[in-house]
């Protein structure tokens, strides 16, 4: 087996884990703490896409434009927030899902009408592209590395943001009682927006950064949250530090197995049955991960602590 | 502190259980005969849910042993051990609320009478399920009330059918976790005197706050602090006990 | 026995009554489309019914129950991609194959709750849907032609006859709701029942109900394949997009829009629901525009669907 593909297909397989760790950071968060199913995560995903590259063209820039997005996409959180979800709370999981899928039927569309049916094609800046030399004859594409640096760092933030800072604390309280964090005094109601604001940021970076590499497209975000999904799962809900090991797990497994799992089988298949089988197990290789994770620790690999009491 | 076992039905031997660093029992043992209520009292956070849990199913212990009838059923699913004929009610009034008080009881007697992957009869038109339920609620004194929305009962009226839920298994043991809690005065001395009769063909525990109904119906006493079994003895032995009245009882007049 | 029609009965002999109809009022008013336009909205209605045992009344918010369509509907297309069109190997094949799938699962999934419960169910199902679009043989994307519907053997009845395959359509939904109904009242559904409200004190009453949920499930996955073994039949084509999850979505849709916890909520849901898209779509082609927000108000104000609307009570209606 080459080792510079299978080097650079882990990294890709990080890359993939970074994107998902943006969207299921703030998708935990607000699993865990509000107990809001929110379908529409996906939809800020692709608003952050959408409005960042449209700001990205418009400036000329495509960093102004990404830092432009940051401020955007946590009022369109925040109002999003105010207007629709605030309500959902005190309702049950099914109207939560029904409310959201409906958000994401109008977004969709709303997406349709202003930027048309085409989407958007955000070119990288020069000073993006090309390659890094890795050393070991390993080159890798510049941008990737830096959407790694870049999701290192708002790992890294938002790890210190919840481990170490007063926010963080009350954050972690809510996540596993929150009563006690009302009776702490918090201004519970303004706590989900501000941590739904940031949910929405972290979502419309995720996909703003990913657009350069494939273009943004109405619905975009859907594949995404439904692997943010396993993520979370994986990881166990309301779970920052599980988000992250999940999302690197689930990247790299899905990246490798479609790489390589038809190489695999031909240690064990005919050539014929392992490259029918090759693709198709690739494709079905993090849902067996999640099943087999899920029949031996059902709360997820950090399960919040809290949430294994009964009643 | 060692238990006289003899012709004990339910004997925990040594549980432990811990959440995380929360030790909610710590070596934890109490014998419960036939025909005998035996309550188990304690201050908040004693333990006392936590040993309801686990003598019931819903938690297993670190360790430790549960036996019923002489039998190990430390590994039994709660669904199992009432099958066995060991009943429970919950503190939180655990009623179906959008049921009838009627189909209320009619799923424990459905349960009693085996398996119920049974698709095509109409549960609520089968006499075999209706009239042992109905003479149930006769019993407990809910019979006018069969046909009312469980949720729409009054609370008094709720904790008497929690107690029927229970009963309905016909359970040879039941364990009764707070059924006093949120009453007025004068439904607890109805359900006192309720509990009273109850108790001569079968074995109670009894997980209770209120002291008048522990001190007048319970034959043995179990005080637990910090899921630790403080003392064991019957109400005179506890009443007198100098440990007790430091450790809980303090300023509660006797 | 005599008893007063109510309004949510009435709608109910009305739309039974009307799906009867269809193939003979539509030919004369003009309009030959609304027979198949029917046919779908029954086949949908099936799924819904299906999905409405175990959410309306399990408590079980399946949000991958699309899936069953595709697997009752690949039955038929890869095993007429393989020249058997003997619905006597199609039928048992998608029959068996939802209970199997169905059955495992159920086995992961039920041993979770509430948003875990929602997140899995929808997870797996995209596994499936993933699987099928890597099928390159049979079509990926693009999906497979049927060329012959599944054949009885016997030519009293044919579905090659659009009338035929109608009124099995109407027959399959009839059994549907009648099986629904008596699983409902019967013992089985007691336990389902309980279990949704309170699932500790079902057990807590000596009931294992962990298996009791998963029997619901798989009877619901096993009616669903059914309506996608029609579905594919009807179409004559098959393709992942049976089983997106926007499928899945809009199932519960259809079921929380007629009514959950009734008994025919969920045809009435399919009716409002596909209808209302005939309709809003030869309006403008951004009518979810409109229809996302709807469903939103629908949520938050008109709790219990048209047959809430109607005075029907949950559960035994």
């Amino acid at each position: 087996m080459d080792y510079v593909l299978l080097v650079e297909q882990l990294l890709n397989g990080f890359q993939l884990g970074i994107i998902l760790f943006l969207m299921a950071a703030g998708l935990t968060l607000v699993f865990g703490i509000m107990d809001l199913v929110n379908l529409a995560h996906g939809s800020l995903f692709m608003i952050g896409a959408f409005v960042g590259g449209t700001l990205a063209l418009a400036t000329d820039s495509f960093v102004l434009g990404a830092v432009l997005m940051v401020p955007a996409m946590f009022v369109i959180g925040v109002l999003l927030e105010t207007i629709a979800l605030r309500t959902l709370y005190r309702r049950s999981h099914l109207d939560q899902v029904l409310a959201t899928f409906g958000l994401i039927l109008f977004f969709n569309e709303a997406t349709r009408l202003i930027w048309g049916p085409e989407g958007l094609v955000i070119p990288l800046p020069d000073f993006l592209e090309g390659t890094v030399a890795l050393g070991a004859g390993i080159t890798y594409p510049l941008y990737r590395v830096v959407i790694i640096g870049v999701g290192l760092l708002v790992a890294l933030g938002l790890y210190l943001l919840v481990a170490k800072t007063r926010f963080g604390m009350l954050v972690r309280a809510g996540a596993s009682n929150r009563t006690m964090a009302g009776a702490l005094g918090v201004n519970i109601p303004a706590l989900f927006t501000l941590v739904f604001g940031i949910g929405a940021v972290l979502a419309g970076l995720a996909g703003l950064i990913i657009t350069p590499i494939t273009q943004a497209a109405i619905g975009m975000g859907e594949d995404v949250l439904i692997l943010a999904f396993v993520v979370i799962v994986i990881g166990g809900i309301g779970s920052v530090r599980g988000a992250f090991i999940a999302a690197v797990l689930t990247g790299v497994i899905d990246t490798m197995g479609r790489s390589f799992l038809d190489l695999l089988l031909l240690l064990v298949l005919p050539a014929n049955a392992a490259e029918a089988a090759g693709p198709a197990l690739a494709s079905m290789l993090i849902y067996i991960l999640m099943a087999g994770i899920l029949f031996f620790r059902p709360q997820g690999l950090f399960p919040p602590r809290g949430a294994t009491v009964i009643q | 502190m060692t238990e006289d076992t003899r012709d004990a039905v339910l004997v925990a031997q040594g549980l432990n259980k811990s959440f995380g660093g929360l030790q909610a029992a710590t070596d934890l043992s109490v014998s419960a005969r036939r025909g005998e209520i035996h309550a188990v009292i304690g201050p908040n956070g004693a333990g006392k849910t936590t040993f309801v849990h686990m003598l019931s199913g819903f938690l297993r212990p670190d360790s430790g042993k549960i036996e019923f009838q002489g039998h190990d059923i430390t590994d039994l699913s709660p669904a199992a051990r009432v099958r066995r004929g060991l009943a429970r009610s919950f503190q939180i009034t655990s009623v179906f609320r959008e049921f009838t008080v009627l189909e209320n009881v009619v799923l424990p007697v459905q349960s009693r009478q085996g398996h119920s992957f049974r698709f095509w009869r109409p549960a609520l038109n089968d006499p075999t399920l209706l009239e042992p339920a109905r003479a149930l609620l006769e019993e407990v004194g809910l019979g006018d009330r069969a046909d009312a929305v469980a949720g729409h009962l009054a609370h008094g009226e709720q904790r008497q059918l929690e107690i029927a839920i229970a009963l309905a298994t016909r359970p040879s043991f039941l364990l009764l976790d707070e059924p006093m809690a949120g009453m007025g005065p004068d439904e607890n001395r109805a359900l006192i005197d309720f509990l009273g009769e109850l108790k001569t063909d079968r074995g109670m525990l009894l997980v209770e706050h209120d002291l008048d109904a522990v001190f007048a119906l319970a034959d043995r006493i179990t005080v637990l602090v910090y899921g630790r079994v403080v003392v064991s003895g019957s109400p005179d032995e506890i009443r007198k006990d100098a440990q007790v009245r430091n450790a809980y009882l303090g300023e509660t007049q006797m | 026995m005599t008893r007063r029609l109510t309004p949510a009965g009435t709608v109910t002999a009305l739309v039974l009554a009307l799906c009867a109809a269809v193939p003979y009022l539509a030919p004369a008013l003009d309009e030959p489309f609304y027979v198949i336009v029917f046919a779908r909205i029954m086949i949908w209605a099936i799924a819904a019914v299906s999905l409405n045992l175990i959410m309306g009344y399990g408590g079980m918010i399946s949000f991958g129950h699309a899936v069953y369509l595709g697997i009752g509907g690949y039955a038929v297309g890869i095993l007429g991609f393989h020249d058997v069109t003997s619905a006597w190997v199609q039928l048992p094949v998608a029959i068996g194959l939802s209970a199997v799938v169905a059955l495992v699962f159920g086995v992961i999934c039920l041993r979770t709750r509430g948003i875990y419960f929602i997140m899995i169910t929808l997870a797996l199902a995209q596994m499936v849907y993933f699987l099928s679009v890597s099928a390159e043989r049979y079509g990926s994307d693009d999906g497979l032609n049927i060329l012959w519907r599944s054949d009885f053997g016997t030519r009293l009845f044919d579905l090659e006859d659009s009338v035929v395959m109608y009124y099995t359509i109407f027959a399959v939904l009839l059994g549907c709701l009648l099986v629904k109904w008596r699983i409902v009242m019967s013992r089985f559904g007691m336990v389902l029942r309980a279990s949704s409200s309170n699932d500790t004190r079902v057990q807590a009453v000596g009931v294992p109900t962990f298996r009791y949920r998963l029997v619901a499930f798989v009877i619901a996955g096993v009616m669903c394949g059914l309506a996608g073994f029609l579905q594919a039949n009807l179409e004559r084509f098959v393709s992942p997009d049976m089983m997106n999850w926007h499928r899945s979505g809009e199932l519960i849709l259809m079921t929380v829009l007629g009514g959950t916890s009734t008994l025919f909520g969920p045809v009435v849901g399919a009716v409002v629901f596909l209808m209302l898209s005939e309709i809003l779509s030869t309006i403008t082609i951004h009518w979810h525009l409109v229809f996302g927000p709807f469903l939103v108000l629908v949520v938050l104000f008109a709790r219990g669907g048209v047959m809430g609307l109607l005075g029907s009570r949950a559960r035994h209606d």
